[in-house]
């Protein structure tokens, strides 16, 4: 039993650390995504990025694209329902709340959101269960890669 | 320690947290179905598109909608100002905008139930309760509908705030409630009733300790109201006129059922069919093909399709969701159903910022906006158009739902 908890305490501490990164963490954080939405992942590489697949158990596609330097510059989503954004988000997910809530004063009704940020850029669109999502930092982008290429 | 042993270890940890995150099935009875009444029923309802009841909406059907408490005539109330959205299912309303105290729904164990739903732009957070719902002249018995913003629930869960941002009040809903009419006959379906990491998270029950995940059947889930009609159930109509430009308000009607009555057949309309993974159909525009890209919504306040790049029209300067052309452009698309139906569209896109520099218009046509990849036909497709949404199961004189014509 001792030896268990031992063991359990190790477990905790072998974390890959900063857990909750995504977009704009560096490529570890894919798989604390993974082991948070209890999906599968697969990978596929291109030119310049990597990119790291996770069909979670709630049946969303969640792909994220990784850099030659190894930061996640980009994430999407498409499913029946969102994936969990403060998860998939990280550090960015309080500047993509504030960025919703400010962007509702002008916006004059319901739609499909787009937060353009000269440090961020978030899509989202469809309708219920039927949801795509698509975020990332321009100036992790890597050179050539095209955000509209990005599904 | 070897890795795969960590991860072993590591998702033995995840799925015991998650064991405790979920639990709790079941829920209290609530009886589905009832009938009207009366021989002939009024299946028509109004609706118009003006500013809505916080001011300021661009492009929204509002309607209103009688609820009581089950079984009572006299704990009644009238609420305005609920936008009609066929884009999804399910009764809203803002507990602000309610006078009448309904009976909360309940997990088997006693403890509230609490909905977190999710929408392209936040989520709503609030209590199932049940109501019975008058519209026109149809009637849905003791509907599970949410209540937005109790403060019996102020707290919301983490998992339901990782949505985004709150849309729990007048301000950020632009609305007193929603009134789900789309193609799904709940809003969630099976994937709530399923425990563990496979239940999306949307139901909770509420103790005074906090609120937890929760398993949710079914029938006891928030429901399109029309699919608890007891008859003219099959799916709605949206009939609005033409709008030139830019008016203050514009009226038309919601009809219930697709070819129950005289006045709901299908008549000249094309049925375009879902692709059944994605609920959307296809879209080719300047010779390009939107592969199940493509969906009619009359909850959201434009046409939003594409990207600047694609479609060659800037976004606003101060609005970058949405489209300011120099010039009015009438555009065509192609439309076309998992039937292979296909029919061209014409629509309009005008410069936005124009388009509302008058405050008191709400009813515009020619507003648009990004929508990378995909189409969004919002309410401004509506206008001129008969547009049917039939539910998901329900059979009509154009076949089974779910699927969209006009």
């Amino acid at each position: 039993m001792k030896s268990r908890i031992i063991c359990f305490l190790f477990a905790v501490l072998a974390l890959p650390f900063p857990l909750l990164a995504s977009l704009g963490g560096d490529v570890t954080s894919v798989e604390a995504d993974r082991v948070k939405m209890q999906g599968t992942l697969r990978t596929t590489s291109a030119d310049s990025y990597t990119m790291h697949e996770i069909q979670t158990s709630t049946g969303v596609a969640v792909k994220e694209y990784v850099s030659p330097t190894g930061k996640v510059f980009a994430v999407t989503w498409r499913g029946p329902f969102h994936p969990d954004l403060r998860q998939l988000l990280g550090a960015y997910f309080g500047q993509y709340a504030q960025a919703v809530q400010d962007q509702r004063a002008q916006r004059h009704g319901h739609g499909p959101l787009l937060i353009q940020q000269p440090g961020l850029v978030v899509q989202i669109t469809g309708h219920m269960r039927s949801l795509w999502g698509k975020a990332y930092v321009p100036q992790l982008l890597p050179a050539g890669i095209h955000a509209e290429d990005l599904q | 320690m070897k890795p795969a042993r960590l991860q072993r270890i590591l998702a033995l940890m995840v799925t015991g947290v998650s064991t405790l995150t979920v639990g709790c099935g079941g829920t209290s009875s609530t009886s589905g179905g009832g009938n009207g009444g009366s021989g002939s029923t009024s299946n028509v309802q109004a609706i118009t598109v003006n500013a809505g009841p916080a001011g300021g909406y661009v492009d929204g059907a509002f309607t209103s909608v009688m609820v009581c408490v089950p079984g009572s005539t006299a704990s009644c109330q009238t609420v305005s100002g609920i936008l009609v959205d066929t884009g999804s299912s399910g009764l809203r309303i803002l507990s602000s905008a309610l006078t009448i105290s309904p009976p909360q729904q309940t997990a088997s164990n006693g403890d509230p139930v609490v909905e977190c739903l999710p929408f392209l732009d936040g989520f709503t957070w609030g209590p199932v309760q049940s109501v019975d719902l008058t519209i026109a002249g149809e009637h849905a018995k003791s509907l599970p509908i949410q209540v937005i913003g109790s403060s019996n629930f102020s707290t919301i869960p983490a998992s339901c705030s990782s949505n985004g941002a709150p849309e729990n009040d007048l301000a950020s809903l632009g609305a007193n409630g929603i009134l789900g009419v789309g193609i799904f006959a709940q809003d969630c379906g099976t994937a709530c009733t399923q425990s563990g990491a496979s239940n999306p998270g949307l139901y909770y029950t509420c103790p005074a300790a906090g609120c937890q995940i929760t398993t949710e059947s079914v029938a006891n889930q928030v429901q399109n109201p029309v699919s608890l009609f007891a008859k003219d159930n099959n799916g709605v109509i949206v009939e609005l006129p033409s709008v030139s430009g830019s008016e203050t308000s514009v009226s038309g009607s919601l009809i219930f059922g697709i070819g129950t009555q005289s006045n709901n057949g299908l008549g000249s309309a094309m049925v375009y069919t879902l692709d059944p993974a994605t609920g959307n159909i296809t879209t080719t525009y300047h010779g390009a093909t939107y592969t199940n890209a493509s969906f009619i919504d009359s909850g959201s306040n434009g046409i939003y399709f594409l990207d600047a790049t694609t479609t060659g029209f800037p976004v606003c300067t101060n609005a970058t969701f949405w489209y300011c052309p120099s010039s009015t452009q009438n555009l065509s698309a192609t439309n076309q159903g998992a039937n292979g139906a296909t029919a061209s569209v014409d629509f309009v896109v005008a410069n936005a910022t124009t388009l509302t520099s008058n405050a008191t218009d709400a009813a515009v046509n020619g507003i648009a906006g990004p929508n990378s990849g995909m189409f969004d036909w919002g309410l401004p497709f509506f206008f001129g158009r008969n547009v049917y949404t039939a539910i998901e199961g329900q059979s009509t004189p154009g076949g089974a739902g779910p699927y969209w014509a006009y």
